[in-house]
């Protein structure tokens, strides 16, 4: 490995961070000022460390689940809409179902991976039985699970006082998720999803079933000959990973919110898309990742409100940083390209 | 002594001239403006932006902290709660919350922070108790600028078919979609001889106050059916311009129709030749009072609905609301919304007047009377013979 090859993957970050610095510079604005805001926006105090944190939860969970799909060669888009429908069946447990104070919140959050997974094996189901390609029908999925919160909220979930479209009325007090010193945090949701992407992580490494996966995401048809059912490899994946969005979207109305909301989900499916992508679909890289999104969102916040800079900067530095990598991250293609390039010049 | 006694008046008026007049200096004043759409979208939003500007304007030395697009859609990573928080980490002593989307959140972080004064817009816990001390409402008094924008539609039409495009359903959409139809009916019957019970009037709700695309119906996919459908005027309801937008395409592609925008005072520049008018927001005015208030130290609580000058519908220092003719507004028609505006000015024609049917037919308002301000903010359903559904 040359010394080239071993900082490549560095590049794309530095020529990101270029580009946004230069865009700043064009605004009239000191990067300095702007990156201070955008850090003390992320870690200036416990209360934005906190935020940064309880917006990580989902994305960590919607994240890690899109491994398992990734690995098994599937482009499961439909997150989205598993997150949403994660969401909407931890409401339906907050809103309807009255248990005793310890059954609570594991039946809301066990409802949440059920819709979620639900969801996902209905998009594998279409790809495997219908033969719709799981991004149609994943896109697809997710404008329904957008459609049904529209009804749920506007229809038999309006609050008793009715007139708005904002969301249902909140959830009494018990349903809810115990939050951390006044913040949107629920450490409960974070050990969730630490642990979630801990054992993705291990049915990756090291069982059967993660090699089983790989086989099928390098060569479903090899694999097939090998006597690997892919089918069922291909729902089981796609369930789990619908379980650990859905599990997401429960946590977004149980402790960031307090209610089923329009757009609950507001994009986190595909930021968490975003998120493994720039990863390059490594393990340990794809929490770390998804740490730097939340917080260079949340940094955004504030960085907005003291420069007064339009509030797409932060997603402008990641957006632009998942196209360089996308373009240029992969060093052994970028040298491919380029040979390829000369020879036909020279030729 | 002559001296002492000219000096000691020069001085008098001296002070009297710094006293006087609304020179109350910003100086150290910090204020959070939240919105939950663009700054810039011609629109709901903008209006309020502008309403900000004007304070920073008349108070020298006041400075304006803007967040924009709060919504989830956009920013699933922002809360109210946290944006007030830096705001107030900046010194911010007054926050705007200009949507009704707010109106919870508001409620809960003005009890955060008691020593800051919250003035949600369009919200109604200062009126119900809900609030803390410190959290007021103010909202324009539209809806009989959007009766003048109804007649200015009904006078214009020549199908005899008028489309509301309206955002999501409550009592604020409610009650003006349905002033815009009273106004319209009024209007159609008075200057036009014609049965108002022909006036076709439908309103399409897209789910939100703009386009999220994927989420709400396409403001201009409603308008194109609309005027696929034999609607030849558009009136908005909804914080952007989608409607005016297309009715303009159209026009320029030869169509005879109008729209009628809302919210801001500049809509019609969008499509000038086919704009009947605009009703408009102007928050200047209230929030410099509330801003002069804070910073005097005289601020007290209060739920504020306040109406336009009927001297002067377009006096951007004393009218809440207000009305502007567009140059698609045929002279005729100009006379006659002139004279209705009149009328509701001394009162002669009021919009709400009674006999009025909700839309299941069952009657709101008897005839003889008015309605109060309490029936008309709070109004349950859309009106009989509107189409469109009431929830």
């Amino acid at each position: 490995m040359s010394r080239l090859e071993r900082i490549w993957p560095l590049l794309p970050g530095l020529a990101a961070l270029l580009v946004t610095t230069l865009l700043l510079l064009a605004m009239g604005t000191s990067p300095i000022d702007a990156y201070g805001a955008m850090w003390q926006g992320a870690f200036g105090t416990s209360a934005r460390v906190y935020s940064v944190l309880a917006f990580l939860v989902p994305l960590l969970l919607a994240a890690s689940g899109l491994l398992l799909t990734f690995k098994a060669g599937l482009w499961n888009i439909g997150i989205e809409g598993q997150i949403i429908m994660g969401a909407i069946a931890a409401s339906w447990v907050a809103l309807r179902v009255e248990l005793p104070a310890g059954l609570q919140i594991p039946m809301e959050l066990a409802a949440a991976m059920a819709g979620g997974a639900l969801w996902a094996a209905l998009a594998g189901l279409l790809k495997t039985r219908g033969g719709v390609h799981e991004i149609f029908g994943g896109l697809a999925l997710n404008n329904l699970a957008i459609l049904f919160t529209n009804y749920l909220i506007a229809g038999p979930w309006q609050p008793p006082e009715g007139g708005s479209f904002r969301g249902t009325q909140p959830f009494g007090a018990h349903a809810l998720l115990p939050l951390f010193e006044n913040s949107r945090l629920s450490l409960l949701s974070l050990v969730l999803a630490v642990l979630a992407f801990a054992g993705v992580a291990l049915l990756l490494t090291n069982s059967h079933w993660g090699l089983r996966l790989k086989a099928l995401g390098q060569n479903a048809r090899s694999a097939f000959l090998l006597g690997v059912s892919s089918d069922r490899e291909l729902l089981l994946a796609m369930a789990l990973c619908g379980a650990l969005a859905g599990l997401g979207g429960g946590v977004r109305v149980l402790s960031w919110f307090d209610s089923l909301r329009q757009s609950i989900s507001g994009g986190i499916g595909y930021l968490a898309l975003m998120v493994v992508l720039l990863a390059g679909f490594r393990l340990a890289l794809t929490p770390l990742v998804a740490f730097f999104f939340s917080a260079v969102l949340n940094g955004s916040i504030t960085l907005q409100l003291r420069t007064q800079l339009h509030s797409a900067l932060g997603d402008i530095l990641t957006g632009v940083l998942v196209l360089l990598v996308l373009l240029f991250g992969n060093y052994a293609r970028v040298r491919r390209a380029f040979r390829r390039n000369r020879s036909s010049e020279n030729g | 002594m002559h001296k002492k006694a000219l000096l000691f008046l020069a001085l008098a008026a001296l002070l009297l001239a710094a006293c006087g007049g609304s020179s109350a200096s910003g100086e150290g004043f910090t204020f959070g403006m939240i919105l939950v759409g663009p700054q810039n979208d011609h629109g709901w939003s903008q209006a309020h932006f502008e309403g900000g500007q004007y304070v920073v304007e008349h108070l020298p030395g006041a400075e304006m902290i803007v967040f924009d697009l709060l919504n989830p859609a956009d920013k699933p990573e922002a809360t109210l709660e946290g944006v007030v928080d830096e705001m107030v980490a900046q010194g911010a002593t007054l926050i705007f919350t200009t949507s009704d989307e707010f109106e919870e959140d508001t409620t809960t972080v003005a009890a955060k922070y008691p020593d800051v004064v919250f003035v949600n817009i369009s919200g109604d816990d200062a009126l119900t108790g809900e609030g803390p001390a410190n959290l007021s409402n103010v909202m324009g008094r539209m809806e009989e600028m959007k009766a003048v924008a109804g007649c200015a539609a009904a006078l214009t039409t020549q199908t005899g078919q008028l489309g509301y495009v309206g955002p999501l359903i409550n009592h604020e959409t409610l009650r003006l979609t349905a002033s815009a139809y009273l106004g319209a009916r009024h209007c159609y019957e008075t200057y036009r001889g014609e049965n108002p019970d022909d006036l076709e009037f439908t309103v399409s709700w897209i789910g939100f106050w703009f386009n999220i695309p994927g989420v709400t119906s396409d403001p201009t996919e409603v308008t194109t059916n609309f005027l696929d459908t034999g609607v030849d005027v558009v009136l908005s309801g909804i914080d952007t311009t989608e409607a005016i937008n297309v009715a303009g395409q159209r026009a320029a592609a030869g169509d005879a129709v109008w729209a009628v925008p809302y919210d801001y005072l500049g809509a019609c520049d969008n499509a000038p030749e086919i704009c009947l008018g605009v009703p408009f927001f102007n928050w200047g005015p209230d929030y410099l009072a509330v801003a002069t208030a804070v910073i005097e130290g005289e601020w007290s609580q209060s739920w504020l609905w306040n109406g336009p000058n009927w001297d002067d519908l377009s006096d951007l220092d004393s009218s809440s609301v207000g009305w502007l003719n567009g140059p698609g507004l045929s002279e005729e028609a100009a006379a006659n919304l002139a004279d209705y505006i009149s009328k509701l000015a001394s009162g002669e024609v009021a919009v709400w007047a009674g006999p009025i049917n909700l839309q299941d037919g069952s009657s709101y308002i008897a005839a003889g009377a008015v309605g109060t301000d309490e029936e008309i903010w709070y109004l349950p359903q859309l009106l009989e013979g509107m189409n469109g559904p009431s929830q």
